[in-house]
Parts: structure tokens; sequence; C-alpha cells
């Protein structure tokens, strides 16, 4: 495309604009290996956990079409969702928590997509070359080495994201199984759909979109403001200190030029994976990588200058005023946060992994037998979410003297399984004063004592 | 749909997919007077907060012409252009049915199995009435109750006390084609004095507390209302043909001495459904054990 026509296309679409890609200049540091660590911390999770096996089942399995759960020695059911809920709760806590802290630590450590990211631009610097090489590359016109370079990066890319949907995959099936069905062309045809779907989203994600799905698309980006205040960490640029900026032999004294620390080098701008200048200020498309400080405090150490002139701060020390890391919103984070992870752990720890139902039959109000006793039947569904069987009792007290009446003696369930047995109680009408009233049923495990659910029923009776 | 409602929505929809794509081409288009890129609209809110030309990256335009596409595929695939049904033939029924063909495939051949098993033998099959139990809570227990002991007018059937007989033949008979128990109003009319003489009769037929006076008096009314008829001349009924026992102290309709007298005057008219349609021979087999093991340990 000539000039020409490229400012024509940019006139006709005041609304749209092309996209310029972004190159990334490999960055060494304290941050930069910080992030490498969390690459390697998440990534290694995601991909290893699956293959884990806990007890004879794989240990991290959401067994869908079963509606199981199963998170090393513990088996979720859908009734226990409870627990995911309050899961969410406590990340989304902690995302309050960690920004109003220190700004954008998620995106910048620990975000999928910052991640993912991470590992594709590697791959991408190892075919491709440097910055300025892929630069360059993509400037040149389409050679063989080209063809061959770009190539082989995609088809590592899409190799490595193929990898990526199907361990997605296994963590809903059955890893080992999932691997001998593809391996004979066998998937179900939602198998397919997600391991494709989630391994075109990494590629798409990782390979082709990278910044602009943080500023684009990216709704934590938009709404990370409300979450700042004054003592948030955040990366600036000291321009008190680096102003005027301008480039300089090593040798002489900048304050006798009237420069300040800042030599204009760029490379701040270079390694930005969103393609900013930090020396403009905070702005929303900052993903608190730190990439720019890495490299700043390399060239200082090179200037021979003070390090931090691009540094972690908050906005009351830049304008001079007194900052505290331990303000009341901190503390109250903490404090819910803490509070709320502690009674997470001990309600699962305190978890019975027992459940009974009580369903009263609604066929008829009650019904009456031929020794004038008055009778309700109840459908008990008994859940055994334990992994071994279990044998159980079961009891009924009241305070009209109800007696219970069960069919089968014995109440034994398979481990994962729930049963379902009809229960009678019975009354003397003499006895059942009101029209209705609680009766209360103990579960209880032959086996183990600690296994022991209390649920309340409802008798109904005549009432006269 | 009427051929002028489909008309009507074929119109609508297509004019709504123009004028989408209209807009798009119309709002992308710059207009003279209108801000470069990067520079501030001139709209402000307050003293320091305004607006910014900033642009959207161009596959984000594109994104909105592919959901054009997609509309466009997905009403030529599916039903959406009124009564036009769309390349696939997609509707709710036809999923019904392809997801109950899926059921009949995968369940079928268990229901099979255990239609060749003699019933005396399916009812011992702990893990056949585990399968019973299900369709029994399912198509029965409505009525009969979930622990199948019944209520007022609707059979006991863990009492070994049968009405149409308790032999695994004459069980399915009554699930597959039903029954009809009519018990007349013999009693409609009769005078107060006569009504509790025999009602204090078939009382006295199961050994219940009766005023010997009026039992006696409700003998010959016995005949007479020709109870007998059915009920046979020693009070037994016949526990095949659907004419209830009156002497073993098991009501269907109530024992109490108002309850009967209700059945008198008013008479019964007992109705199981007939299931050979709704659940067909193999489930019917199967439920058919598990009544049988009910009252066949």
């Amino acid at each position: 495309m000539n000039d020409k026509a490229q400012v024509a296309e940019e006139e006709s679409s005041g609304f749209y604009t092309k996209h310029k890609k972004v190159y990334p200049r490999e960055v060494h540091g304290l941050f930069a290996t910080l992030r490498v660590l969390g690459v390697f911390t998440l990534l290694g999770m995601y991909y290893v956990v699956p293959w884990l096996y806990w007890n004879g089942h794989q240990a991290v399995l959401f067994d869908l079409p079963a509606r199981r759960f199963y998170i090393f020695g513990l088996t979720f059911w859908p009734q226990d969702f409870f627990y995911l809920a309050v899961l969410l709760i406590i990340a989304a806590l902690s995302l309050f928590y960690f920004t109003a802290l220190a700004g954008r630590l998620w995106c910048g450590y620990a975000c999928p997509q910052t991640v993912w990211t991470e590992v594709f631009l590697w791959i991408e610097r190892k075919i491709e070359g440097d910055r300025n090489k892929q630069i360059k590359l993509d400037k040149s016109p389409l050679t063989k080495t080209k063809f061959y370079r770009k190539g082989l990066k995609h088809f590592i890319w899409i190799a490595f994201s193929l990898w990526t949907g199907f361990t997605f995959v296994g963590y809903f099936t059955p890893i080992l199984e999932l691997g001998q069905s593809l391996v004979q062309f066998a998937l179900g045809p939602w198998e397919w759909f997600w391991i494709i779907f989630y391994s075109f989203a990494t590629y798409g994600n990782s390979g082709w979109m990278r910044e602009q799905v943080c500023i684009y698309m990216c709704p934590y980006a938009r709404f990370q403001s409300a979450m700042f205040d004054k003592d948030t960490l955040i990366i600036s640029y000291d321009d008190k200190r680096g102003e005027p900026r301008g480039a300089r032999k090593k040798s002489i004294d900048p304050a006798e030029k009237g420069l300040g620390a800042c030599v204009d080098c760029t490379l701040c701008k270079q390694v930005c994976p969103t393609g900013i200048d930090i020396r403009d200020g905070l702005q929303y498309q900052c993903i608190g990588c730190a990439a720019c400080i890495d490299v700043c405090n390399e060239v200082m150490d090179k200037m021979g200058y003070e390090r931090n002139l691009i540094k972690y701060t908050t906005q009351n020390a830049i304008d001079g005023n007194k900052s505290s890391i331990l303000r009341p919103r901190i503390i109250i984070y903490s404090v819910i946060l803490i509070a709320i992870t502690v009674a997470l752990i001990y309600s699962m720890a305190t978890r019975i992994p027992l459940e009974l139902d009580i369903i009263r039959d609604r066929n008829a109000l009650y019904r009456t037998t031929s020794t004038g006793m008055i009778e309700n039947i109840y459908t008990l569904k008994i859940a055994n979410m334990d992994t071994v069987v279990h044998r159980y009792k079961i009891d009924m007290t009241s305070d009209f003297n109800a007696k219970l009446i069960m069919r089968s003696e014995e109440i034994i369930v398979e481990p994962g399984q729930s049963a379902t047995y009809s229960a009678r109680v019975e009354a003397d009408p003499a006895n059942v004063k009101k029209i209705s009233q609680d009766i209360h049923f103990t579960l209880v495990a032959s086996d183990d004592e600690s296994l022991k659910v209390e649920e309340t029923g409802v008798f109904i009776g005549s009432g006269l | 749909m009427s051929s002028n409602w489909s008309l009507y929505i074929i119109i609508i929809t297509v004019v709504n997919v123009l004028a989408i794509f209209w807009i798009i081409r119309w709002t992308t288009k710059k207009r003279p007077g209108e801000v470069t890129q990067g520079d501030v609209t001139g709209h402000k809110w307050d003293d320091d907060l305004q607006e910014y030309n900033n642009p959207l990256p161009r596959w984000w335009l594109w994104l909105f012409y592919i959901t054009i596409v997609f509309t466009a595929i997905y009403l030529a695939l599916y039903p959406g252009l009124g009564n036009i049904a769309g390349k696939f033939g997609w509707s709710q029924s036809t999923q019904y049915e392809a997801e109950m063909a899926q059921a009949r495939e995968k369940y079928g051949p268990i229901f099979a199995g255990y239609a060749k098993q003699p019933i005396e033998d399916l009812a011992k099959d702990a893990k056949a009435m585990a399968s019973g139990q299900r369709l029994f809570l399912n198509y029965c227990a409505t009525c009969h109750g979930s622990d199948a002991g019944g209520a007022i007018g609707f059979p006991n059937l863990t009492d070994n006390n049968w009405l149409y007989g308790g032999e695994p033949a004459q069980i399915k008979t009554s699930i597959l084609d039903g029954r009809n128990g009519v018990m007349p109003p013999m009693g409609a009319g009769l005078p107060p004095e006569k009504l509790d003489a025999i009602t204090a009769y078939v009382l006295s037929l199961s050994g219940r507390e009766a005023d010997p006076a009026k039992v006696e008096a409700g003998k010959p009314l016995y005949t007479e209302l020709t109870c007998v008829g059915c009920h046979g001349p020693d009070g037994k009924g016949n526990s095949t043909a659907g004419f209830p026992n009156l002497t073993d102290d098991v009501w269907l309709y109530g024992g109490s001495p108002g309850q009967i007298k209700e059945t008198l005057t008013k008479g019964r008219f007992g109705k199981m459904p007939a299931h050979r349609e709704f659940l067909g021979e193999e489930k019917a087999h199967l439920l058919t054990a598990y009544v049988y093991s009910l009252s066949n340990k």
C-alpha cells in the first residue's frame, strides 16, 4: 500500500485504526525473573496437574456428566457448589486487595494472557531473533527464509496451543483415555470442539491479539482505576529527576549541560508489551509488568547513575506527601480475606460427606391404617459422598411418640452413589395434636460415628 | 404460524440485518468537522473529564461484519425466518425425538435383557429391583405412594391382598391394560336405619365391633341389595375379578362406618390406567417384578 492510499484509508475510517504490531524487546532483571518464575509455576501446574493420580483416580478431574468434582482427596458434588462461590469471592477479594496494594500485579505476573504471551514471545525470539531482527524480517519481502521462519514459528505456536487445548479438556475427561481416543481419532464432538476452541483461543490471544486483549477487551483494565488510591504502588517515571531528557556521552556531567537523568534511549518504550511510553505518566494500557523498571535500571547502571528512575512508587510519594502502605482499605481487605479463607478451610475440613434428603409423599395428606393409626410416607435419599462404602442407621424422634417403620433393615450405600429408601412414620391420632409438626431424623454411619447428619421432616395429621 | 405472520417476521428480520449493516457503514465514515485520532472531541462532562477520539482497532469492525455473516448462515441452516425451516430442519420436536432415540438405544438393551428373565427371578435381582424402584417412583408412586402402601382409593401393593390377582401375569395385565373397579351405589335412597344395619353387617364380616341387633337386621339386606352377587354369600368376594373381600378388614375406600356408608350410597369408581402404550412391554415387565417383589420376599 502506498502512502497516499494509507492516508485515504485512515481518513475514511476515523473510528477505526489499523493495528500497529508491538515488538517487545527482551528484558532481564528482578521483575523479569519474578515473571518467569510466575510462568513456570502457573503453567507448570496447568500442564502437570492432570497427569497426577490420587487413590486410583485422576487427582484433579471435573467429571461433568457424572457431576463429580475430584480435587485430590476431596470429592465434590453439585450440592457443594457453595464452596466454589466462596472460592470466587476469595478470588475477587484477593484481586481487590492486591490491586489496592500494588496495582496490576495480577496483569503483570499471573494473568493467563500475560503468562502464555510470555511463552509465545520466547518462541518467537528463538526463531525470528530479537526485536530488531523481527522488525526487519516483517519489513522484508517474502523470501524462502522468511517463509520458513514464519512457518516454523506458527507451527510451533499451533502445536503448543493444541497441547494446551488437550490439557484443558484433560481436566474434564480423564486425560489418559483422552490421549488414547485422540490417537485413535475417536474423540466425541464436544471434546474435539473444546480442544480446538481452547487451542484457537490460546494461539489467537497469545500469538496475534496480545496487548489488544488487555487494552480493548479486558474489563479489569477499565475498572482498576476505581480500586487505586494515592497510596497504591504504581510504576512511575520520576520526571523531576529525569527531565529534561536527552542523549549524552557517559563522560559528561548532566548537571553541567542542564540535563536530567533520562538519557532518552527509548528502551523503556521498546520493552513495553503494550507499546506505551511510561514517561507520559500512568496510563490505562500499563499492565504493571515492570519491564521498563528492569531495563532502565540496566541503563542507569551502565551510565553510573542512581537506579530507580522508573520505579514502583505511589502517587503520594511522587507528590512529596506522606505515603502509607498500611491504610484502612488494606487492613479491612486483609481482615475480610483472612476471615473468609479461614472459614472456608474450616468448613471444608469439617465437611461431612453424607447427605440426607427427606421428601414427604404428597399423594395423600396422611393414611389411616386398619388399626386406626395415622401414617405419613417419606422417601429418604441418602447420598454417600465418601470414597468408601458405608452402612447407616437411621433414627427418628418426635414430640408425639411417632414410630419409624422401614421395609429394609439395612441401609448400605456404595461410595459416590445415592440410594432411595421409603419410610413410614406411624402415630396414634390421640397423640397428634397439630395438623403439621416437625419430626427429626438422624442418619449415622454404623462404622463411623462422625458421619452423622440430622434432618427435619414434617408430619401431617388430622390435628383433632 | 399463518403465512402473513411468517412474511411479517421474514421482512422484519431481513430489514433489521440490512439496517445493522447500514448503520455500521454509516458510523464508520468520517464526517466533516470530526476531530482526528487522539484529539479531544469537545464533549466535556465536568472540569477535567473529557472524551478523546481513541479509535478501535480495525479488526473490531470485522467482528461486526462477522456477526452479520453468522446471521445469514444461521438463518440458512436453522429456523428463524418465519416459517422457513432452514437447511438442517431442526425443531424442538426433532431434537426431542433424537434424544429419545438416543436414550432408547442406550437403555433399551438393559430393559430387553430384563424382559427375557422370569418375573420370579427378576424380583430377586437387587440391581434390577433398584431400577424397578426408580420406575415405580416415576410412574406409580403418585397414586400408590412411594412405599407402595397405597392411600384411600389406591390399593396397597405390599400386603399380598389382591383385587385382580397377585400372580406375575395378573399384575402385568393390571399394569399394561389397566383395571376398572365399579361399586354401584346400591345403598342409595335407603332409609337411615337400614343403612346403619347393612353397615353394621359389613363391619361384622371383618370381625369388627358392631351392634348385634343391627347386624341381625342387616343380614337379610345383604342379599336384598344384591351385594351377594359380587361379594359372594360369605362376603369373600373374588380376589381375581376385582370384587373386594369384605372379611379381611382391608378397606380400599376406608373402613370407618361413615366411609362404608359413603361407599354404599354413592358407589365407588376405581380406575387403574393402562400403561401399554406409555411404558411398553419391557418396562412393564420390570415394574411387574418390582411390584411382585413387594409382597413375595
